[in-house]
Parts: structure tokens; sequence; C-alpha cells
């Protein structure tokens, strides 16, 4: 390296992955503003449509109705959003390896009658139940992937077998009465209504949170220093981490006049979060994006592509399962209609809402997050204007298609900008 | 002579010569011998599909810091002989030689352990991954958590080694050009440290600047002391880098030449088994017309 600084005096000061002319040098942070701009042009909008939708739809609905954005209420959007974005995480997964589940809504369904026959009926302990149906969703994950790797059965086809087949078996396991109710007090029913963080404890978790955003920034930045990279600048971090304890500090606080951060929301959140995590910085997250982008070269690359598959479908109908316990414990009871309805599609809509592609290969963790806010603010919104669930579903259809005549249309300006 | 547009001076020389060139390649072989050791080598390979004799007693030697051009018409057996170093299928008879002892290579985690890099001619990258992530998949480095900045510094480190003209290398493989992605495909061939690297049709869809670009790529690997084997339809890129040219012709082995004492219709004639090819009697009837005016 001493030797290639001396004859060339251009490396001294720039990075080892800046040197090609070509690339466009943003210095500071008005460079890295610039260069967001310049993404954002030529297509490459990541969450930013999803993001402004959010506010535009908050905006409107507060308008219409002054009590959207009061305490109470935001407070009952974040518990309507934690089981269902459980599930929605799963179907990212699932998106993200070329694959569809059409199954998670009586994944949900069956889950949930297991957990009312073996907690009531047979008198098992809760968290013998839950095991035993996060256990039966990782089994029939299992079988999904070994039916499409094995014989090469779509999972179009095999997870809409099972959409039918398990709402049948959740119909049986619920028996005659169909609806069986958990007690209010047991800690599961009061886990997903009752259990908020005070807001000391929520100050300190953000807090920590901020500190450990701030510590990896700064850690990746000294190593990358180390390697001769280029380091975005200090002044990112810092306001990164302010603009996040801003406004995990305004929400807390907004939150904790009503009843505060719901502890099914904060399960979400973590899920979210370690999914993100595994997603990005594992090297089976790393070989699922693989998968879902070229099957055959992650193949030639020596991946276990047959284990991609079945692990992203067993994550897809573990976190189904997990929804339909966290679905149940929030409506105190088991009953045929959990699961049912709405909630396939749902999940589905937010994953894709949020920005994950059909095709496979894009998309991120926290797509789940921003796609099921969308699709609950808008639930709850129309709800508090006393709306009929006519308009609600109607409403809903239109922002689908609208967030993926949006995906399209970004899809097609990447590829005009070679980016596809 | 059947065909009378051939004029016959031609005709013999072509024949003559090639005799000699066979006689030529033994003697190469024998002053490589002397020299130093093939780092692969191939005797007597044979492969059948059914009915039909794919190869059929097939000789290759490949040195170290050599590259060897594998030429021949469509199912004169090329694929299958890449095919069968890679992995993918396995011989029916033969010894293959790796590094002095022999070896078997039953599937194409074998043939990569071993140190033979392939690229296939559809290059199998993934487009919507950066290039580092295509560069190390498979092999990411790192412990529970992959290490992208030392991902990022050996990217750099072998791109610069290679010269090779990538912007950068955090953007997705999708937007590069043909020859970038060649590139890429090829640079990651070299991650696991491989003695041979195979190319298929490397510049079978680039433009003229972008053939340029990889044909440099595949000097810059014989100085690296590579075992290069390069499977060509395009003559003047053969004869631009080639070390030797390997004719295979139905099956068997058709001519070993050292490019530099061989011209371009001596090859044609090999690949196509006579001197009375279409090739040929295209050129000839282009200077008989010309000769008549």
């Amino acid at each position: 390296m001493s030797e290639h600084t001396k004859d060339n005096s251009a490396p001294t000061t720039i990075a080892v992955d800046l040197q090609d002319e070509r690339v466009m040098r943003g210095e500071g942070l008005g460079g890295v503003v610039r260069g967001f701009g310049t993404r954002v042009r030529t297509g490459d909008l990541g969450s930013l449509p999803v993001f402004l939708g959010l506010i535009v739809i908050w905006v409107v609905f507060q308008i219409l109705n002054p009590r959207f954005l009061s305490a109470t209420n935001l407070v009952d959007l974040t518990l309507q959003c934690a089981a269902l974005g459980v599930i929605a995480l799963g179907v990212v997964v699932v998106l993200l390896v070329a694959q569809i589940d059409l199954s998670i809504g009586s994944l949900a369904g069956l889950s949930s009658a297991i957990l009312g026959v073996a907690f009531i009926s047979w008198q098992w302990p809760i968290w013998a139940a839950v095991v035993v149906a996060l256990l039966v969703g990782a089994a029939i994950g299992y079988v999904y992937g070994f039916l499409f790797t094995r014989f090469g059965v779509p999972t179009f086809v095999v997870t809409l077998a099972g959409l039918m087949g398990f709402l049948g078996l959740q119909l049986w396991v619920l028996g005659p009465t169909g609806t069986i109710n958990l007690p209010y007090n047991s800690w599961i029913v009061q886990f997903a209504t009752t259990w908020f963080l005070p807001p000391w404890l929520a100050y300190t978790v953000a807090g920590l949170v901020v500190l450990a955003i701030v510590f990896t920034d700064v850690s990746k930045a000294r190593r990358r220093a180390k390697s001769g990279l280029s380091t975005g600048p200090v002044s990112l971090i810092v306001i990164k981490a302010v603009v996040i304890a801003v406004v995990a500090a305004a929400a807390i606080t907004w939150l904790a006049t009503n009843r505060g951060v719901a502890v099914s929301f904060l399960l979400f959140i973590v899920l979210v979060a370690v999914m993100a995590l595994l997603l990005t910085r594992t090297r089976w997250g790393r070989w699922v994006y693989a998968v879902g982008g070229n099957e055959e070269a992650a193949r030639r690359a020596g991946i276990n592509v047959k284990g991609i598959y079945i692990s992203a479908l067993m994550v897809g109908t573990v976190l189904a399962t997990l929804g339909g316990l966290m679905l149940a414990a929030r409506l105190t009871a088991a009953s045929i209609s959990t699961g049912g309805g709405t909630t396939n599609l749902v999940a589905i809509a937010a994953a894709v809402i949020g920005g994950t592609s059909l095709f496979g290969g894009r998309g991120s963790a926290w797509s789940a997050l921003l796609g099921i806010f969308v699709i609950q603010s808008i639930d709850n919104g129309l709800t508090l204007l006393s709306l009929d669930s006519s308009v609600r579903f109607m409403v809903t259809g239109a922002v689908l298609l609208l967030a993926v005549i949006i995906d399209s249309l970004s899809r097609r300006s990447r590829a005009q900008h070679g980016q596809a | 002579m059947t065909n009378p547009a051939v004029p016959a001076p031609a005709g013999t020389a072509v024949s003559q010569r090639k005799g000699a060139a066979v006689a030529l390649a033994s003697d190469l072989d024998e002053q490589h011998d002397a020299v130093r050791e093939p780092v692969l080598s191939i005797r007597s390979i044979s492969k059948g599909f059914g009915a039909v004799r794919a190869l059929t007693d097939i000789d290759l030697d490949v040195y170290p810091g050599e590259v060897v051009a594998l030429v021949g018409d469509n199912g004169a057996g090329k694929s299958t002989l890449v095919k069968i170093l890679a992995g993918v299928h396995p011989a029916d008879s033969g010894v293959i030689t790796f590094n002095g002892a022999q070896v078997s290579i039953p599937s194409p985690t074998a043939s990569r352990e071993l140190g033979i890099a392939t690229v296939f001619q559809d290059l199998a990258l993934c487009d919507n991954l950066d290039v580092v992530a295509n560069l190390f998949l498979g092999r990411e480095r790192g412990g529970v958590l992959v290490d992208e900045e030392l991902m990022e510094e050996q990217a750099w480190t072998l791109l610069r080694q290679l010269s090779a003209k990538i912007p950068s290398v955090r953007i997705a493989v999708a937007s590069l050009s043909g020859g970038q992605r060649q590139t890429v495909a090829i640079a990651r061939s070299l991650i696991g440290e491989p003695r041979v690297v195979i190319l298929d049709e490397p510049t079978a869809a680039l433009g003229v600047a972008q053939t340029a670009e990889v044909l440099n790529l595949i000097e810059r690997l014989r100085e690296r002391g590579l075992g290069v084997i390069l499977i060509s339809h395009n003559m003047a890129d053969v004869q631009a880098v080639a070390d030797r040219v390997v004719v295979l012709r139905l099956g068997r082995n058709n001519g070993v030449f050292r490019t530099a004492d061989v011209t371009y219709e001596d090859i044609v004639a090999a690949i196509t088994g006579a001197t009375d090819n279409p090739v040929s009697s295209r050129s000839a009837a282009n200077s008989a017309g010309k000769d008549a005016e």
C-alpha cells in the first residue's frame, strides 16, 4: 500500500472504492443528500413512496377526524398492527425467494385452534400449547418445502391446497362449538391486550437501541477506514442517531399519555429487526436473496438451494402460526373466523405495499412494518369515520393497486437508468 | 481435390502442414515435459450418451501459465469435455491427472475443490446482488455475521490485480455492461485460488472493446501462472491469446497446434476435417472471382 501511495498522489486522499473516475464522489453531508436525490430521480425509490404515502394517509385522516392521531387511537393502531405484521414478516421472507404462501390465514386459524383446544379443553399449560402450535407451523412449512423441492409442485398450488386443507383442520380441531374463549386473566391474553411498557422502560429500551445503532455505525466506519474504504460523513451518523432518538422519544411520550407502548408491538418490532439482521448480515440472508434473484447462479455457487427454499417457507409458516396465536390472544378467543376473511390478503398486501417484490430477490424485513402500518391506518381511519366495511375493502384494494403501480414504474425507471 | 475451385498448391500446402503440425505438437509436449509438469492432464477420456459417442480417446494437457484454446465445430464435444472437467458429467473411461495425482471428478464441488474453476457461458450472476456479494457468493467471509468490509477490500484488491474496469463494487450486477459482467464472473472464479480456469465462450456476446478487455483479462490469468482452457468459436480471439490450439472433431482429437506456427486456414481445416470445407471454398471462390475480373 505504501508503494502505491508514493507513486500516485490521488490514493492518499481517495479511498480504494472511490478511485474510479466514473464514480460520483459526494463530499460530506451535501454529497449524501445529492446522492439520495440522484437515486430517487433514477427510480431507486426504496421505501420513500410508502413513507410519503403513510404521512399523507395520516394527515388526511387527522383532518377528517381529529381523533385519528390521538394517543388512544394510535395505541389501538399498534395493537392492531402487531399480529398481522408478524404474519406479513413471514410473507416477506417467502416472497424474497420468489415463492408465495397463500395458506398463512388458515395456519393462523389452525394455531389459534390448537392453542384453544390444548389450553382450555386439555388443560395444558399455555407455553406447551404455544410450542406445539409453532412446531406444527414449522412441520407444515417443511412439508411445503419438501413438496416444492422434491416434486416441483409450485408453492402457489401447494399452499392453495394448504389454505383449504388447514381451514378444514382448524374447523375439525375446534369441534362443534366453533369458538373457544380464552380466559381474560391468562398471560397470553394479558400479553396481547394489557401489557404495556412503563415509560421509563420504554425510554431505556429506545436509548439502548440508539446507542447500539451509533456503536454499529461507528465501528463499521472504523473498519472501513482500516480497510482503506470510503466512510460516510460523521455528521450523518450523528443526524441519523438524533432523528431516531427524537422520533422514538416523541412517539413514546405521546403513547404514554394513554396506555403506552404495547409489549406485543415491541415483540413485532424486535422480530422485524432480528429478521433484518438475518437477511442483511448473515450467509443465510445473502443466500435467500441469491436464490430469489437467480436460482441457477445460487446452485452453481454451491449454495444449498433446496435448504434455502425449505427454510424460507418454514419461516413463513412459523411466523404465520405465531401471528395466529397473537390474533387469538388479542380477541380472547379461538374461533372459526380467526385467520379467516381478509387475514391472508392483508398480510400479503402489507408485504407488497411495503416494497417487497412479488418476483423475488428484492425487499427488506422493514417492508412488513411499513406495509402493515399503511393498511391498518387505512382500516383504522375508515372505521373511525364509521364507514362500512365495503368502503374499507375498496380503499385498501385501491391502495394495493397504487403501491404495485409505483413499484412497476420505479422498476421501469431503474431499467432505463441501467439499475434493473 | 473434389472441388475444382480450390487451387491445387494451396490444398497440398494445407495437408502437408497439418501433418507437420501434429508432429510438432508432440515435440512441443516433450519440450514442456522437460521443463515442467502439466497442471492438468487427461488421457483417453471417452464419454457416451446412449448410442452416441460424444468423446473418444481425448488427450489434453494444460501447463501452468498457458492458455490452451479448445476449438471445434458444434457437436465436436467441447462442451462435454468441459462438463467432465467441471464435474457435471462423469467420464466413462480415461484418466485425469491433476497436479501429478490421478483424480476423479464426481461433482461440481469436487471440481472446485481440486482447483478447477469453470466460467460457463451464461455467467450465472445474481442481478439483484452487488458485485461484492456476487464475487463471494457461497464463500462469504466472516464469522456468524458476514464481514462486508473485508470482502469489499479483497474485491478491490482482486479487481485491481486484473485491471478490471468496474466503477463501483457496491452497485447491482444488473447495471454492469456485458464485458463488466464477464469480468465479475471470471474474477469470481479466482476467489477459490484455482490452478486451472475454464472459460466457455467468454467473448461470445461482447463488443469490440469489451472483447479486448476480456482478452487482456485472460492474459493476466496466464501471468498469474494459471492454466487457462479457452473455448471459443472466434479464431481471431484464439490466435490473439492462446499459446496452443487443441482441435476436436466429432469427439476425437484432430490436431494440436502452437498458435505462433499456424494459420487461420490450418485451424479451420482441422476443425472441419477437410480442405474442401465451406470456409475455404468461400474464400477460394472469392479470390477466384477477383482473378476473373
